[in-house]
């Protein structure tokens, strides 16, 4: 146990003085591009791996978050953080309209809804007139500040901005996975009949799982588009999203609370290396990598990577 | 006005026996397994590949190469069953939707790997431009694809009702356990529904390379019709797949044209959502 404590410290020590030993823009933005997919893979985990509900529509969350905070800061001058909240308050309310129906449905029927909603999402942007459609929103240039979430100097700020975001979602998966709420979830993955005859609220809890993972991606949401100063429907609200969420907590680990950090950390670096170094040649070398890692994991051992790791440790 | 309403009609019809044929190897599968195949799109896309390739590099046309993909086809299906369907088919229903999941993910690399992620068109086909049929255009290799999807799909319903190995598959998706009692090796069966699964979804992909694009994410767009198709039809029923190929190739384009061509596919989604929540068991499926 003891042994645990150290490496978490390590592993928190040497995120937080990556950026002193690593000066250069790429290799702070490729730690930034995994701790927000790691943030964004810890979501999709609670409502995917803790409660087993596969979404494949949580792009319209991060989509939600980010048009969210662009439209209040380009259209009223709004404050981003103040956009963040309100990009939470609505994913939930999306999470609730879209989940209160759709979980009466089983497994794939799910599944198969949460990509006909993400869908949609994407279509009723696309087509919004009001929201920049196709062509999206450029985000105004406001002065670099904390306050106003924008620094065009350095990326050293969204560095660690990006870093508290990710330790506070790792804190409220651990959370979840410790209290009452994380066996609750895991007894409606494994058994949904056995978890209501015992008198747990099944829909209920899938929904505060649902909310959980819609407020993370949302918050993902809001920081990519301060962070990139622009958003369009494909950048933020494609099924691609989805599903490269699905894979890198797969490969990671389902259920897994360090689980979609090791996927992001395998995930977001093979992505990166076949597209800089293999160019066009190597395209799609990733995914098929991916592919053999999934199916290999789902026929033999579902624990995922980290499961394997945790495994061979004891 | 009255004439833009039936040419939509009618090009509704015929993209919908086309929407049905790839439902209907997707609806086998699920009937005779209970699972869902999310790659069944990507096998469209192999397929489509597979007619591009064969006319540019011997200049065959679709409609000649069309028996040997479909070999192909049943094939590629029957293997899959038995690599990667087999070993998890007493899985949790998760571990199933992850394996076809790896499915798409794997074909959808392998395309982007092998053939880029251009838009490619078999240039000059057999069957090519359209007719005038009473003030109707109707596509050449538009009718040719509705006509091949209504024979298949045709052939492979009167394979299921007279035929043994037909009827062994339907007996066993109406009853596993009674099915093995009567001596019906299910293993060999659902290596079949595999096979023909595909093979149809693979007949479906030779008609659309005669007049759709190819590309990497081709599957993708089809995939999810099928979904629709197959939820509208009933989980499972053949019969219900055809019929709501139908209904949804109509729906596409008459809410094209009454509203927006850029919403008509949330239409066609939302009709998804409308029919689980209101009627889960769909046109003819069984509850």
């Amino acid at each position: 146990m003891k042994k645990e404590y150290i490496l978490l410290l390590i592993f928190f020590a040497s995120l937080v003085i990556y950026p002193f030993i690593f000066e250069n823009p790429f290799p702070r933005h490729l730690l930034i591009m995994i701790m927000l997919y790691g943030t964004m893979g810890i979501g999709w985990n609670i409502i995917g791996g803790y409660t087993g509900q596969v979404s494949f529509g949580n792009a319209a969350f991060f989509g939600v978050g980010a048009y969210t905070t662009a439209i209040l800061l380009s259209k009223y001058g709004i404050n981003p953080w103040f956009g963040m909240i309100l990009g939470c308050v609505f994913s939930s309310m999306v999470a609730v309209i879209v989940g209160y129906p759709c979980f009466r449905l089983q497994g794939h029927y799910f599944a198969i809804a949460t990509i006909a909603v993400g869908e949609i999402v994407q279509i009723l942007f696309t087509n919004w007139e009001y929201a920049g459609a196709a062509v999206g929103i450029y985000i105004p240039i406001l002065e670099e500040s904390l306050w106003n979430f924008q620094f065009h100097t350095t990326k050293l700020p969204y560095y660690y901005i990006i870093l508290v975001m990710f330790t506070c979602a790792l804190l409220l998966c651990y959370a979840v996975d410790k209290s009452r709420f994380g066996y609750y979830f895991r007894a409606i993955k494994d058994d949904p009949d056995g978890a209501r005859s015992l008198g747990i609220n099944v829909r209920n809890y899938k929904l505060v799982a649902f909310i959980l993972s819609a407020i993370l991606t949302s918050i993902c949401g809001t920081f990519y588009a301060m962070y990139v100063l622009y958003i369009h429907p494909a950048n933020t609200i494609d099924l691609w999203l989805s599903i490269h969420l699905c894979i890198l907590v797969l490969i990671g680990g389902l259920g897994k609370i360090f689980g979609p950090v090791l996927g992001a950390f395998i995930f977001i670096p093979l992505t990166e290396f076949t597209r800089v170094y293999l160019g066009s040649e190597g395209q799609g070398i990733d995914l098929i990598i991916y592919a053999l890692i999934i199916i290999l994991l789902a026929t033999l051992r579902p624990q995922g990577l980290w499961g394997m790791l945790a495994r061979s440790r004891t | 006005m009255e004439g833009v309403l039936a040419q939509t009609l009618v090009s509704g019809l015929l993209i919908g026996f086309v929407y049905a044929l790839v439902a209907v190897g997707l609806t086998m599968i699920y009937g005779v397994m209970d699972v869902v195949n999310f790659a069944h799109g990507d096998y469209l896309m192999l397929s489509m590949y597979f007619s591009y390739w064969l006319f540019i590099l011997f200049g065959m046309d679709p409609l000649y190469s069309l028996p040997a993909i479909v070999l192909v086809m049943f094939g590629i299906g029957v293997i899959t069953y038995y690599i990667t369907i087999r070993p998890i088919i007493n899985s949790p229903m998760l571990s199933q939707i992850f394996v076809t999941f790896g499915l798409l993910i794997f074909l959808r690399g392998l395309a982007q790997f092998l053939w880029k992620v251009d838009y490619r068109m078999i240039p000059d086909t057999l069957v090519s431009g359209s007719f005038n049929l009473g003030g109707i255009y109707i596509g050449r290799p538009q009718l040719v694809a509705a006509v091949g999807a209504v024979l298949c799909s045709g052939l492979i319903l009167w394979f299921l009702k007279n035929t043994k190995a037909g009827m062994a598959l339907e007996a066993v998706s109406e009853d596993k356990e009674a099915a093995r009692l009567m001596g019906i090796n299910s293993d060999r069966m659902f290596a079949l529904s595999w096979g023909i699964g595909i093979a149809s979804v693979g007949v479906a992909g030779v008609l659309l390379s005669n007049f759709f694009y190819v590309f990497p994410e081709v599957g993708g767009q089809f995939c999810l019709i099928a979904f629709v198709v197959v939820a509208l039809g009933g989980f499972g029923s053949v019969v219900g797949a055809f019929l709501a190929g139908i209904i949804v190739g109509l729906v596409e384009v008459v809410s094209g044209y009454l509203i927006d061509p850029s919403f008509k596919f949330m239409f066609v989604l939302s009709l998804y959502l409308a029919v689980v929540f209101i009627r889960p068991q769909g046109l003819m499926g069984r509850k």
